[in-house]
């Protein structure tokens, strides 16, 4: 029974990870109706910034903000010079771009930070807060889902309570309209992939500690993020945590106890993809998706 | 089109084949091993971005795992050669059967998916094909992989070399795909295919029964990635196993990248791209080995705000220009002429300087 107890409190860690990446693909798909298959690397290369300040000499957290800072802006040029250009409508295309910016940003930090990995100091000390006999639960993992959470919070605070957020919202949902009533649509859609890449940012940081900084950071995650995604439901940031924790206890339980995902726990998360997208596309807290014919 | 333009134009298009369809021929006889057998890797992987084309160009279902039946017809004949002692082109049937039944599998869910979230589940599935390849590992060889048996050349091909055998094999079966996917897509079946991705509730509603032609591209695509796969096995002269490595997701991206630097919705275009994401990277990691990869990522990104119809597209972009320039008379103008495709009485874009005559008002 503590084995179970114990595999779940492990999900729960490892979802927080694949719900902090969810976040940032949510927020960017919120925003611009994208999926940013590059999202992973960005993290990865905002991660390896926050690691320079860190060994220049500055506390983690000071570190990590700074960083997210950095990539906020490396987020809105990314949207502006490849991102638009294209068009939202040229889905290929888009999917090409992405895809080139995944391969580039990984070589780029390959060239730049080599590819060794490095050790990312911890933000909440992995020490036991609670523990109910054999089964520890530590204060990185309350730490890691508190800050989350408190994400989503102020996620939801933007979306429903600020003009900027009612501007985001309206833009993802129709470009031309928003244009019309003279909503500045370039700058929101930067705005939106700057404050996703900052998201991507934290959850790097949220995650180096326990996978180990490395060009790999992120590779491991992403699908597992985009199943979280999936599953919450691509325009709900509470959907993401959510998504992202049961994707994270999934993985281990069903590598657990069925033979059949013994060591193939990606097999899981990819079955979550397909039975969710066809039963419930717009996953459990989505709005669902109309088209007009 | 009128007809000055046609006859020109049919005619440089043949010489020119005619001069590459030379030059392609002669290869195996002017390089030597190395360069023949990457060739004939040029070969298989444009069959394979072929069959990308026709499920992502031409029927708009954006597939980011054809890397894995490229995977599963060159394990097929792997399996089937090495540990059942079949000969190499008799497991080509088997490898096209089994990659069209999985093809059909993966495309009755992918009815319920569209556009990037179908881009998602086939990026997953490539992803996880490697590890399926290792979970069996008994079939499949895991990790160390499987040995594959030479592809000989036979006594009646008159002493010609083994890299030279497969480079001619792979490539009458590359033309008779060509011809055949071209024959598709001119077709009334390959309407209702382009139609479906240009327009599918329209393409419904003229009653193109969607389920059917989606799912039937699907098995035919991945039955010619099968396909594919299982030639690239059998270029044995350079490569003589497979493993689990050369399968990954990054295989199922090179395709997609060949499939829209060639252009996506051309048949020419996988064999141009095919030859890109050969070529390129040795050149590139000449370069600069560690940067390559920036170049490649950098690349793709340039050729979608530049040529997003790829270079194929980009030609035909040219020579519509050059065409519009021509005019129906062949003159030569600077401003573009009316276009030829509009009829006899369509208007010129500006003024025709050639000399229209003007209307005098009448002498009194």
């Amino acid at each position: 029974m503590e084995l179970f107890f114990n595999q779940v409190i492990n999900g729960i860690q490892s979802g927080c990870i694949y719900a902090a990446l969810a976040l940032a693909l949510v927020l960017i798909f919120r925003s611009t109706s994208l999926l940013n298959f590059a999202q992973g690397e960005m993290a990865m290369f905002s991660t390896f910034i926050a690691y320079l300040f860190v060994d220049w000499g500055a506390p983690v957290v000071l570190a990590i903000i700074i960083a997210m800072a950095i990539s906020m802006v490396g987020g809105a040029v990314i949207e502006r010079t490849l991102i638009r250009p294209v068009g939202v409508d040229n889905v290929l295309a888009i999917v090409i771009v992405t895809i080139g910016i995944f391969i580039a940003v990984n070589a780029l930090a390959g060239w730049i930070y080599g590819t060794d990995g490095r050790v990312f100091p911890r933000i909440f000390a992995n020490e036991s807060l609670v523990t109910f006999g054999d089964v520890t639960i530590t204060q990185e993992t309350v730490g890691t889902l508190g800050i989350l959470l408190t994400v989503v919070a102020l996620l939801y605070l933007l979306f429903q309570y600020t003009k900027i957020g009612l501007a985001m919202r309206a833009v993802a949902s129709n470009p031309e309209s928003s244009r019309l009533v003279g909503i500045p649509v370039g700058r929101v859609l930067m705005l939106g992939w700057g404050l996703a890449a900052a998201l991507g940012g934290l959850a790097g940081a949220l995650a180096a500690p326990q996978l180990n900084l490395s060009l790999n950071l992120m590779q491991g995650v992403l699908i597992y993020a985009f199943a979280a995604a999936t599953l919450g439901g691509f325009d709900s940031p509470l959907g993401a945590v959510v998504g992202g924790l049961i994707v994270g206890v999934t993985q281990n339980l069903a590598g657990q106890y069925i033979e059949f995902f013994d060591g193939f726990e990606l097999g899981s998360a990819l079955l979550l993809i397909l039975v969710v997208l066809l039963v419930r596309p717009q996953g459990l807290f989505g709005s669902k998706v109309v088209t007009r014919v | 089109m009128s007809r000055l333009a046609l006859s020109p134009r049919r005619a440089v298009l043949g010489v020119v084949a005619v001069i590459l369809a030379a030059l392609v021929l002669y290869i195996p006889q002017y390089f030597e091993e190395f360069r023949v057998a990457q060739f004939s890797s040029v070969i298989a992987i444009s069959i394979a971005v072929l069959g990308l084309a026709l499920l992502t160009g031409f029927n708009g279902q954006i597939s980011v795992g054809h890397g894995a039946f490229f995977g599963v017809g060159a394990y097929t004949t792997a399996i089937l050669t090495a540990d059942h002692e079949w000969g190499h082109l008799s497991t080509i049937p088997v490898a096209m059967v089994l990659c069209f039944l999985l093809g059909v599998a993966v495309g009755l869910p992918a009815l319920r998916i569209s556009g990037v979230y179908l881009a998602l589940v086939t990026l997953a599935l490539a992803t996880l094909f490697p590890l399926v390849i290792q979970k069996y590992s008994d079939i499949t060889g895991g990790s160390t992989g499987i040995g594959v048996p030479d592809f000989e050349a036979p006594a009646w091909a008159g002493g010609m070399a083994d890299d030279q055998w497969a480079y001619y094999v792979l490539l009458t079966f590359a033309v008779i795909t060509f011809v055949l996917v071209r024959n598709l897509v001119r077709s009334r079946v390959g309407r209702a295919i382009i139609a479906i991705r240009d327009g599918e509730t329209a393409a419904e509603v003229l009653g193109v029964n969607l389920a059917f032609y989606k799912v039937m591209t699907f098995g035919i695509s991945a039955m010619i990635a099968g396909l594919a796969g299982s030639l690239f096995v059998m270029n044995t002269a350079v490569l003589d196993r497979v493993d689990p490595a050369q399968y990954t997701i990054t295989l199922s991206i090179k395709f997609l990248a060949a499939l829209v630097i060639g252009g996506a919705a051309t048949i020419l275009g996988p064999v141009l791209g095919a030859l890109f994401i050969v070529f390129v990277p040795e050149y590139s990691s000449e370069v600069d080995a560690e940067l390559s990869n920036v170049i490649f990522g950098g690349v793709l990104i340039a050729l979608m705000l530049v040529l997003p119809t790829g270079f194929l597209g980009g030609l035909r972009r040219i020579e519509a220009g050059i065409l519009r320039r021509l005019g129906r008379d062949g003159e030569w103008r600077r401003a573009a002429g009316p276009d030829p495709r509009d009829g006899p009485d369509a208007e010129a874009d500006s003024p025709d300087p050639g000399g229209s005559p003007t209307v005098e008002p009448a002498a009194s």
